[in-house]
C-alpha cells in the first residue's frame, strides 16, 4: 500500500495555523533565511535543478519561471501566488492556506529575494473569505515578527504580502487573467508574449506560481534540490496533493509522490467505489481533465504519463464516477460550467461553449441527430485549435474523452431519435 | 529583419511583424474581423487563423510576431475549414436579416461569409434578442448585430476618451453598450459616430433619415434647399465609385438637383462667415480681456464633448454656432427675405460627414429663425446611398451652378474639412484684418497634417499669438486638462471631435482609417490652392450679406441668428 | 452613504483596489447599489462604462438587490453527482422561491454558484460564504432553520 509523503502539507494538522511561534517551532521560516544566505541566482538554480513544475494545471517548469524574472531588470517586481482554485473537486490549495499560512508567506518571499521581488500578492478566490481572514492574520503576525514588511533581514532584503479577493471568475485562474482581475479590470487574458515573467502586474516583471507550487520551495530549500528530484516521477518530481470526490467511499485527500497510479488514489487512498458499486469512470484533473476507463487505472498520474494516454493531471481533482452515473448529463452540467465561465473575449471559447452546452443538452433529451455528433467534434475542434487562452483549448477535454471512451451513452442517446 | 516563407513565398519583414503584416507585404490577404489597422491587435475574433509549422494548433495572423525561418500557410483546406468554424459560430448567433440590414452589401461579416463559401449553419440559431437603441438622433445601436469584435470600444475609450460604450457582463451575455443597459441618451455618448466608422456590421450605424428627405421632395408646398459641408465632396467620391477627391463640385450640384432638391447651396458659405464672426470674436476677446483661450465651435461632437466634460470651461468657447447652423439661420431669414419665399415652406437640408450634426440641428437652441433652423441632417454615407437609390451615375451629370446668395465660397472655408483648417482660415483673416497688409503666404503647413495636439505660434503685427489644435477627442481631453489646470497659455484652440477633422467624420464613408484620412486630407488642400478666392473675408456673397442684411461682424443680427450659448451637460453622465 | 465614504477612504489609494471596493460594498448592501457603482467608478477615476463592465464581469459580485442571507448552491460536477439538484428542490420548496431570486421578507436570496471548493463534503451550498456540506434535505431544513430565528 502506497504511503503519503507531506511537503506542501507537512504542517496541516500538526500545528495550530493561527499562531506563527507554532510555525516557528516547527522549523518556520528557516529556509528563507537560508536562502538568504545565498545568492538569488543559487535559489532559482536549486529550484530548477529540483524540477519543480507548477502544480497549478499547465506544469510549467517554476525554476524556468523564476529564471525570466531573475534576468529581466526592473526596478520592481513581483511574486504572485494564484489561489484561486476554481476548478470544480479541487481544494489543495485551500487545504494548504487552511492548515498551513506561513508555509506559503514563506515560499513567496523565497520567491521574493530568488527574483528580486519586494512585494507578493496571494490573489485568493472570493469564495474562501475564511482563508482570506487567516492568510491576513499570518501576514500580520510576520510583519511583527519582522518576518514580512520593511525588513531586518541583514542581507536587507525585504518582502511584503498583501490579499487580493477574486470575485467568481474560473478564468482568473490562468495567471495574465489573473493579473489583469489583480489591476481593478475584467479578468480577460492578455495575449502573450510578452510573459508575465518579463511583463505581468502593472507591467512589471512578474512570477505567478500556484499555492501548491510555492508551497513545496520552503522543503527544496531545506532538504536540497536532489532529494527533491529524487521523489516521484523523474520528469514530474516531488509530490502532489490529489483531491478525491464524486462516488468515492472515503472522499478526501492526499498528497503522494507523482509516480502514484490512478488505481493506488481511488482504491489505497479513496477507499474505491462508494457503496460496493462498480466504477465507470475517473475525470482527473478538474472539470477541464479528461475522463478515463477502468483499463487505464494503472496509468501513474503525472503529467507526462496522463498526457501520454491522452488524460491531464490538472489541479490533481480525482472524481470517481460510479456505473449508475448518467454520463450525458454529467456532460451537460460540465458544458453549462464551461458556458457559464468563459470571459467573452474570443470567439471559439464565447460561441463555441454556448453550442457545447446546446448541443449536449438536446442530446442529452433525446433530440439529438448524429449529425449533432458531427456538429459536437467540428465544434470542439475549433475551440482546441483557436481559442485565446488555455479556458477554450481544454474545455472540450472532458466531452472528448468521453466520447472516446465511454461512446455509448452519446450513440443510444442519439439513436433513440428515428433518423 | 526576418525572413520566412509564407504559402512558399519567401518573405522579408522587419522584427516584431506579425504574420499578417508579412503576408500584406507579398499582397496575400487574410481575411480579420476585429483587426483594424490604426488599433492596437486584439486577436479575439480568431478568424485570421494561418498554419504554422510546428506550432500547437493554428495561429491567430494578426497577432504571431514573425520569427526567422517560419514556415506560414494561409490557404489549406485546414485553415478554410477552421475559418469556417469560427465564422459558423458567429453566424449561428447573428440575425439573418441582411437583406434589409443597414450595411446590406457593405457588410465584413456578409463579405466573409461569402469569402468563404458558408451555405450552411450546423447550429440552431438563437439570437439574444436585446432591443435596439435608438435614443439619439444621430446613432442606432443593435446590441444583437454586434459580434464583440471590440473595434469601438477603442475608439470609444481610447480613441474618444468618451466611454460611453462599455462590455455589460462576461461569456455568452457579453455585450457591448453603456453602463446598467442604459440607453446612449443616457450616457457620455456625443455622437460623434466614430464607432459607425469602425463596426464590421451593422451593430452600430448612423440613424438613417433618407425616407424624410423623400417625404419632403414629394411635398409641393415645401421648397426644399440644401447645404454641404466642406469635407463631403472629396469622400463622396469613394462612395460613387470615383477615387477620393475626383467628384467635380458643380457635378455634384448637378447630381443633387437630379435629386430633386429645389435650391442648392454650400456650407463653405458659412464657414467663410463663420470666420468673420470668430476672427472678430478672438480680437474681441484679445482686445478686451475676454475669456482666453477660446475654443472653436464647429463640431457638434466637441460641443457636447466639452458640455459632458468640461462645463466648467464652456465660457471659453466660441459662441458662434456651427456653420451648419448659421447657415440654417440664415436660409430662413436672409435668403426667404431676398427670395420672396415664406420661411415656412422651406425645407432645409444639410449633408453632413457627420453623426452629431443631426442631433446639433434637433437641439432646442437651433430655432433663431422662427423655425428649426435645420430641418434634417443626412450623412455622406446617406447621400451616396441616395444617389445609387436614384439611379443617378455621378459620373454622366452635367455640371451646374450654385444657387445664388449662400453658395459661393473661398479656399478659406474648403479647408474646414481638416483639422487645423478652420485655424489656419482664421489666421488668413484675422492677419489681415489685424495688420491691415496682405498676406505673402496663405499657407500656415503648421496647422496642417496629422499629429494629434499642434501648436503655433504667429505674429500678427508684433502681438504673438498662441493656437493649438487638437483632433480627437482623446487628444481635445488632454489639451484641455492643460488648460483646466491653468497650464497652457494659448489664445485660441482648434477642437475637431474627428481624427482628422470632418474629413475623418463619423457620417464618411466607411471605412475611414488613418491612411484614408490621409488622403482625403490632400484632396482638401488640392481644392483650397485652386480656387482664386483663399480668404474668408473676400467672399463676395459674405461681404454683401453683411452690407444687406448683418451689418457688420459681431452686430445684432449676428448675435440673434448666429450666436449661441451651450450649457452644462447632467453632472451624472460622467 | 457615509459608509460608503469610508470604503471609498479605504481603497481609493489602493492600486487597482476597485475590486476590493466592490467586495466591500457587497459585504454591506448584500450587492452594488447603483450609486454605490458610480460613486466608485468616480473615486478610482475609471470611467462608469468600464467600472459596469468590471462589477457584471464576475460572478460574485451582485447588481440586484438581494436578502441578508445569500444562500449559493454549487452546481459543479462533484456536487452534480451527489445529489445536488435535490437540495436545490429542498431549498426552493422551503423558501417558496426559485433560484435567482429572494424571498419577500428580504431574509434569503438562491443563487447558484460553481465550485466552492469543499469536494469532501458533497452536496455543498455556502450562507454568506460559510459552508455546509454532505446535505440531505433534511439538513437543509435544520440549517434553514437556524438562519430563519431571529439572532
Amino acid at each position: 500500500m502506497r504511503e503519503e509523503k507531506r511537503i506542501s502539507l507537512k504542517h496541516y494538522g500538526l500545528i495550530d495555523p493561527d499562531q506563527i511561534e507554532d510555525y516557528l517551532e516547527h522549523g518556520g521560516y528557516q529556509s528563507l533565511q537560508k536562502a538568504l544566505s545565498q545568492p538569488p541566482a543559487a535559489i532559482v538554480q536549486a529550484v530548477k535543478d529540483a524540477g519543480l513544475r507548477g502544480r497549478g494545471g499547465a506544469g510549467f517548469k517554476a525554476g524556468i519561471k523564476w529564471g525570466f524574472t531573475l534576468q529581466t531588470p526592473a526596478e520592481q517586481k513581483y511574486i504572485i501566488c494564484n489561489a484561486d482554485e476554481g476548478e470544480p473537486g479541487t481544494f489543495k490549495d485551500r487545504l494548504i492556506m487552511e492548515g498551513d499560512p506561513h508555509l506559503v508567506l514563506e515560499g513567496m518571499a523565497i520567491a521574493g529575494y530568488a527574483v528580486g521581488a519586494s512585494k507578493g500578492y496571494i490573489y485568493c478566490r472570493g469564495e474562501y473569505p475564511y482563508i482570506v481572514k487567516r492568510l491576513k492574520r499570518a501576514i500580520e503576525q510576520a510583519r511583527e515578527k519582522g518576518l514580512l514588511g520593511t525588513n531586518r533581514f541583514e542581507s536587507n532584503f525585504s518582502f511584503d504580502v498583501e490579499v487580493r479577493m477574486g470575485a467568481g471568475a474560473y478564468i482568473c485562474g490562468e495567471e495574465t487573467a489573473l493579473i489583469e482581475s489583480l489591476e481593478g479590470k475584467r479578468g480577460e487574458p492578455r495575449s502573450k508574449p510578452p510573459f508575465p515573467g518579463v511583463a505581468g502586474l502593472w507591467g512589471k516583471p512578474t512570477v505567478v506560481n500556484n499555492v501548491e507550487t510555492l508551497a513545496a520551495v520552503p522543503w527544496i530549500i531545506e532538504h536540497g534540490a536532489t532529494a527533491y528530484q529524487q521523489i516521484g516521477a523523474s520528469r514530474y518530481p516531488g509530490t502532489k496533493i490529489f483531491t478525491l470526490t464524486g462516488d468515492v467511499a472515503r472522499k478526501g485527500f492526499c498528497e503522494v509522490p507523482t509516480d502514484v497510479t490512478l488505481r493506488e488514489l481511488v482504491y489505497d487512498f479513496g477507499g474505491g467505489v462508494a457503496g460496493g458499486k462498480k466504477l465507470q469512470a475517473v475525470q482527473v484533473g478538474g472539470t477541464s481533465g479528461a475522463f478515463l476507463p477502468e483499463s487505464l487505472l494503472d496509468t501513474p498520474a503525472d503529467l507526462d504519463s496522463m498526457a501520454a494516454v491522452g488524460g491531464t493531471l490538472g489541479s490533481g481533482a480525482v472524481l470517481v464516477v460510479d456505473e449508475t452515473r448518467d454520463l450525458v448529463d454529467l456532460a451537460v452540467t460540465i458544458a453549462s460550467f464551461f458556458k457559464h465561465e468563459s470571459c467573452g473575449k474570443c470567439t471559439p471559447c464565447r460561441e463555441g461553449t454556448f453550442q457545447l452546452h446546446r448541443l449536449l443538452e438536446k442530446i442529452s433529451r433525446g433530440q439529438g441527430s448524429r449529425q449533432d455528433l458531427e456538429t459536437l467534434e467540428r465544434l470542439m475542434w475549433i475551440m482546441t485549435q483557436a481559442s485565446f487562452c488555455g479556458l477554450g483549448h481544454t474545455a472540450p477535454t472532458p466531452i472528448l474523452t468521453m466520447l472516446q471512451y465511454f461512446p455509448d451513452p452519446f450513440n443510444n442517446r442519439v439513436n433513440s431519435q428515428a433518423g | 529583419m526576418v525572413n520566412l516563407t509564407i504559402d512558399n513565398i519567401s518573405v522579408s519583414v522587419p522584427s516584431g511583424s506579425t504574420i499578417l503584416q508579412a503576408a500584406q507585404a507579398v499582397g496575400l490577404k487574410i481575411p480579420t474581423l476585429c483587426y483594424h489597422p490604426d488599433q492596437t491587435v486584439k486577436a479575439n475574433c480568431r478568424v485570421c487563423l494561418v498554419e504554422v509549422e510546428g506550432a500547437r494548433g493554428l495561429q491567430a495572423a494578426c497577432s504571431q510576431t514573425v520569427v526567422e525561418g517560419m514556415v506560414v500557410r494561409t490557404s489549406t483546406p485546414l485553415v478554410f475549414k477552421a475559418r469556417k468554424a469560427v465564422v459558423e459560430l458567429i453566424l449561428a448567433r447573428h440575425p439573418q436579416d441582411c437583406l434589409n440590414c443597414v450595411r446590406n452589401g457593405c457588410c465584413e461579416l456578409q463579405d466573409l461569409a461569402q469569402e468563404l463559401g458558408i451555405r450552411e449553419i450546423p447550429y440552431a440559431r438563437e439570437i439574444k434578442g436585446m432591443p435596439q437603441d435608438k435614443s439619439t438622433p444621430s446613432l442606432v445601436l443593435d446590441p444583437d448585430k454586434c459580434i464583440l469584435c471590440r473595434r469601438c470600444l477603442t475608439v470609444c475609450q481610447e480613441v474618444q476618451t468618451v466611454n460611453a460604450l462599455g462590455l455589460r457582463a462576461r461569456g455568452y451575455q457579453t455585450s457591448v453598450g453603456p453602463a446598467f443597459y442604459q440607453q446612449l441618451n443616457e450616457s457620455t455618448c456625443v455622437m460623434c459616430g466614430q464607432c459607425t466608422q469602425v463596426c464590421p456590421t451593422g451593430a452600430l450605424a448612423e440613424r438613417e433619415e433618407i425616407d424624410k428627405l423623400l417625404d419632403a421632395l414629394a411635398d409641393p408646398s415645401k421648397i426644399v434647399v440644401t447645404q454641404m459641408a466642406p469635407a463631403v465632396r472629396v469622400a463622396l467620391a469613394e462612395e460613387v465609385g470615383l477615387p477620393t477627391g475626383e467628384l467635380d463640385m458643380l457635378t455634384l450640384v448637378g447630381g443633387l438637383r437630379r435629386l430633386g432638391f429645389h435650391r442648392v447651396f454650400h456650407t463653405n458659405f458659412t464657414a467663410d462667415l463663420t470666420i468673420m464672426e470668430e476672427g472678430h470674436e478672438l480680437l474681441e476677446r484679445l482686445n478686451n480681456g475676454g475669456t482666453l483661450p477660446m475654443l472653436t465651435s464647429c463640431s457638434p461632437g466637441w460641443i457636447n464633448f466639452i458640455e459632458t466634460f468640461y462645463p466648467d470651461l464652456l465660457d471659453n468657447l466660441s459662441t458662434c454656432k456651427s456653420p451648419q447652423q448659421m447657415f440654417g439661420a440664415l436660409v430662413k431669414t436672409y435668403w426667404a427675405q431676398k427670395a420672396g419665399v415664406d420661411p415656412a415652406q422651406i425645407y432645409s437640408v444639410s449633408i453632413m460627414p457627420c453623426t452629431a450634426k443631426k442631433y446639433e440641428a434637433a437641439r432646442p437652441e437651433m430655432q433663431d429663425s422662427g423655425y428649426q433652423d435645420v430641418d434634417l441632417v443626412l450623412t455622406t454615407r446617406e447621400i451616396g446611398k441616395l444617389f445609387r437609390m436614384a439611379g443617378i451615375d455621378l459620373k454622366q451629370v452635367p455640371p451646374s451652378e450654385f444657387d445664388p446668395w449662400m453658395g459661393a465660397y473661398t479656399g478659406a472655408g474648403v479647408i474646414f474639412g481638416a483639422t487645423g483648417g478652420v485655424m489656419e482660415a482664421a489666421l488668413r483673416t484675422v492677419y489681415e484684418v489685424v495688420t491691415g497688409n496682405e498676406l505673402a503666404n496663405l499657407d500656415f503647413t503648421v496647422c496642417r497634417g496629422m499629429t494629434g495636439i499642434k501648436e503655433a505660434e504667429v505674429d500678427l503685427a508684433g502681438t504673438q499669438v498662441k493656437v493649438a489644435i487638437a483632433h480627437g477627442l482623446g487628444n481635445a481631453r488632454q489639451l484641455m486638462e492643460r488648460i483646466r489646470a491653468g497650464e497652457a497659455d494659448y489664445h485660441f484652440v482648434e477642437i475637431m471631435a474627428c481624427p482628422g477633422g470632418c474629413i475623418g467624420g463619423g457620417g464618411q464613408p466607411r471605412q475611414t482609417d488613418n491612411a484614408q484620412r490621409a488622403i482625403r486630407i490632400e484632396a482638401i488642400y488640392q481644392e483650397d490652392v485652386a480656387l482664386a478666392l483663399r480668404k474668408s473675408h473676400e467672399n463676395p456673397e459674405v461681404k454683401q450679406l453683411y452690407t444687406e442684411f448683418l451689418g457688420q461682424p459681431l452686430g445684432d443680427k449676428s448675435h440673434q441668428l448666429l450666436h449661441t450659448h451651450y450649457q452644462a451637460k447632467s453632472k451624472k453622465l460622467k | 452613504m457615509d459608509k460608503l465614504q469610508a470604503i471609498v477612504d479605504q481603497y481609493q489609494k489602493v492600486p487597482g483596489g476597485l475590486i476590493e471596493a466592490f467586495h466591500a460594498v457587497q459585504d454591506e448592501y448584500a450587492y452594488i447599489p447603483e450609486e454605490a457603482l458610480r460613486r466608485l467608478a468616480k473615486a478610482f477615476e475609471v470611467p462608469l462604462a468600464r467600472a459596469y463592465g468590471i462589477a457584471s464581469f464576475y460572478s460574485y459580485l451582485s447588481l440586484k438587490p438581494r436578502g441578508q442571507y445569500i444562500i449559493r448552491i454549487c452546481k459543479s460536477a462533484p456536487c452534480h453527482v451527489k445529489g445536488a439538484a435535490e437540495v436545490v428542490k429542498t431549498l426552493e420548496e422551503e423558501l417558496a422561491i426559485r433560484m435567482g431570486e429572494t424571498t419577500p421578507d428580504q431574509l434569503f436570496t438562491l443563487e447558484f454558484t460553481e465550485c466552492v471548493g469543499v469536494c469532501a463534503e458533497t452536496p455543498v451550498i455556502t450562507i454568506n460564504g460559510e459552508p455546509y456540506g454532505d446535505l440531505t434535505s433534511a439538513k437543509v431544513k435544520e440549517i434553514l432553520a437556524q438562519y430563519r430565528q431571529p439572532q
